[in-house]
């Protein structure tokens, strides 16, 4: 194999490849042409490849080498479901945000009929089932789990993260079942102790084997060598690698990665986000070193009137309502007015959604005086802050948009970052950064510094 | 073989004072219960869910500084309409402000909802042997 590695993501409206020379650790060309998963997804690769072939000459080889990621054809869709809403249920959440997935349902206690109704109807590519500590309750993934052994094959992928104690009797439980069931470590083994790690993995292979293949986007594997993780989990292993480093390279140390979308907004947290005064309690489940949440209604494309509701409070541009109204029906920001009110929607974007991931402090009032309490994390401390996606590379102005993220003194219980440094992902290689560190990360991290820009 | 019943432990409310439940978590551990030790400052809702998603058999509280009954407000109901009906509760320590009877402190906490009450500085086998023969009587040990 020659010394240039080949890094696509199969998105939904767009096929993007990378082509990285890795002996000068140079991006030599990119190319991001229309996806065509819905009829042939080798069609709309071929037509990308062929544009890094005009720029640089790739061989066969080079192609037969290549590494995807995908979130076409819907992306890696779930439905999680646990006990106690703030315990099983959460960690359960946590565990398929973190495996890039896109939580579609999330449920908890018995389900009922018309919950696995609903549930069939939004035909997940994997259910996740989580309840009971090991040892603990039995009762309610063993009923979650009876509940849908007669079910057809809207659902058919299970994943079994929940009380080690029940696997004996859901196994006879879906012993004549087609489904592919599939048992792996609790998501929460004990009280106060999230492990996702497991289930992480059992999705992501599940998502390699089976759900690539179901939506037609393994036909690239005829000219590619493999599709490997959806792409958010590429975002969330550059940004482990970004942050945890490399070899001699310490790396960035702990940061955020945000990403605002035409639908979601991502945002990635590599931080430990402990207190930061040893007088704050910590409440509620530990959330993961590594946290990923999505913003399902904070997208600048599929969900402007949610943005609009929320821009409601606020001063607005002049004609702001007629210039959403045109970007409603589809419209690129073009005059100055168009650019201003484009602008404000993605900070808030990035306002609100970074404002949902970080932790905040409630004070409470006792019996023995005012005591402050810690949810989530506290991400004050974050050294770094990198932007990525359409809204903020394509902005003008990427670092205003940005700053959205940052801590405000009028706001002071939520904890956001606050003195970070900004980067900006211009050339879209974040991605590349996360499919390329599962076999170089030395390379891959070399990139990522050439390529992130501090604004 | 009986499952090895879990019981949950912690100081309730906003007391902090955590050397007691400790000292009780240790006790209960060395007498074979599985502990889930939940520490200082839990609140009411903590207890519950804890107790749903763990099964406990039992939820042994501690308090010390003499605000338990304001902490524990509405708790009966609550885990009560949480399907905890028959989870044992216990609590120990000064339940109350000032000098008081303890049988009308026992009389209180017992209106409450919990099974058993204990003074401050009982001994740590006094509980763990009420707490074996009242599990035994519900046939969980």
């Amino acid at each position: 194999m020659s010394d240039i590695r080949l890094l696509i993501d199969f998105g939904s409206t767009f096929t993007k490849v990378v082509a990285v020379d890795l002996k000068k650790v140079e991006v030599v060309a990119t190319a991001s042409l229309p996806s065509t998963v819905d009829n042939d997804i080798t069609l709309g690769l071929e037509n990308a490849l062929k544009v890094i072939s005009d720029k640089h000459g790739i061989t066969d080889p080079d192609k037969k080498g290549a590494l995807a990621c995908s979130s076409a054809a819907g992306g890696l869709r779930m439905v999680c479901t646990g006990f106690v809403p703030e315990l099983t249920s959460k960690a359960a959440n946590l565990a398929a945000l973190g495996a890039g997935a896109k939580v579609v349902g999330c449920y908890s206690y018995k389900l009922t009929q018309q919950e696995v109704k609903e549930i069939e109807s939004l035909a997940p590519d994997i259910l996740l089932l989580a309840g009971g500590t090991d040892g603990g309750d039995e009762e309610v993934i063993i009923h979650n789990a009876r509940m849908f052994s007669g079910t057809g094959q809207a659902v058919a992928n299970v994943i079994i993260a929940g009380n080690k104690t029940t696997h004996d009797e859901i196994r006879g439980i879906y012993k004549d079942s087609r489904k592919n069931v599939i048992y792996t470590k609790n998501v929460m083994p004990e009280i106060g102790v999230l492990d996702v790690v497991p289930c992480n993995r059992e999705i992501r292979d599940l998502f390699m084997k089976n759900i690539i293949v179901a939506k037609g986007i393994a036909r690239a594997k005829a000219i590619i060598k493999d599709v490997i993780m959806p792409t958010p989990s590429a975002v969330l292993e550059a940004a482990k690698l970004i942050a945890g480093g490399c070899g001699e390279d310490a790396g960035f140390g702990e940061l955020v990665v945000i990403d605002p979308g035409g639908a979601t907004t991502d945002v990635h947290s590599i931080a430990k986000g402990a207190p930061a005064r040893p007088d704050i309690i910590m409440t509620g489940l530990p959330e993961p070193y590594e946290k990923r949440t999505v913003e399902g209604d904070l997208g600048l494309k599929y969900n402007l009137d949610r943005l609009t509701e929320l821009v409601a409070t606020r001063e607005t541009p002049t004609d702001f309502s007629s210039i959403v109204a045109k970007f409603h029906e589809g419209k690129l920001p073009e005059t100055p007015e168009e650019y201003a009110c484009h602008l404000m929607l993605s900070c808030l974007m990035v306002e609100v959604a970074m404002e949902r991931h970080s932790g905040k402090i409630e004070v409470v009032y006792t019996p023995t005086g005012e005591k402050l309490v810690q949810h989530g994390k506290d991400l004050t401390g974050v050294r770094s802050v990198i932007g990525t996606g359409g809204p903020i590379i394509f902005s003008k102005e990427p670092r205003k948009i940005l700053e959205g993220v940052l801590y405000r003194e009028e706001n002071p219980f939520i904890l956001k970052p606050k003195k970070p440094r900004f980067y900006l992902d211009e050339r879209y290689i974040l991605y590349a950064v996360g499919l390329l560190s599962q076999s170089e990360p030395g390379k891959a991290l070399a990139l990522a510094r050439k390529y992130l820009k501090p604004i | 073989m009986k499952r090895v019943p879990t019981v949950i432990t912690g100081t309730v409310g906003m007391d902090a004072h955590v050397i007691g439940t400790k000292v009780l978590s240790r006790a209960l551990q060395d007498a074979g219960f599985k502990v889930v030790e939940l520490g200082m400052q839990v609140t009411p809702e903590e207890f519950i869910s804890v107790a749903q998603e763990t099964r406990a058999d039992a939820i042994l509280m501690s308090s010390l500084y003499g605000m338990a009954e304001l902490d524990l407000k509405g708790f009966d109901e609550k885990r009560k309409e949480a399907g905890l009906g028959d989870v044992l509760l216990y609590i120990g320590g000064n339940l109350v402000i000032g000098r008081s009877d303890p049988r009308e402190v026992e009389k209180k906490f017992k209106a409450l909802g919990f099974d058993r009450v204990y003074a401050p500085e009982t001994d740590t086998e006094v509980g763990i042997a009420d707490l074996k023969k009242d599990l035994k009587a519900r046939g969980k040990l």
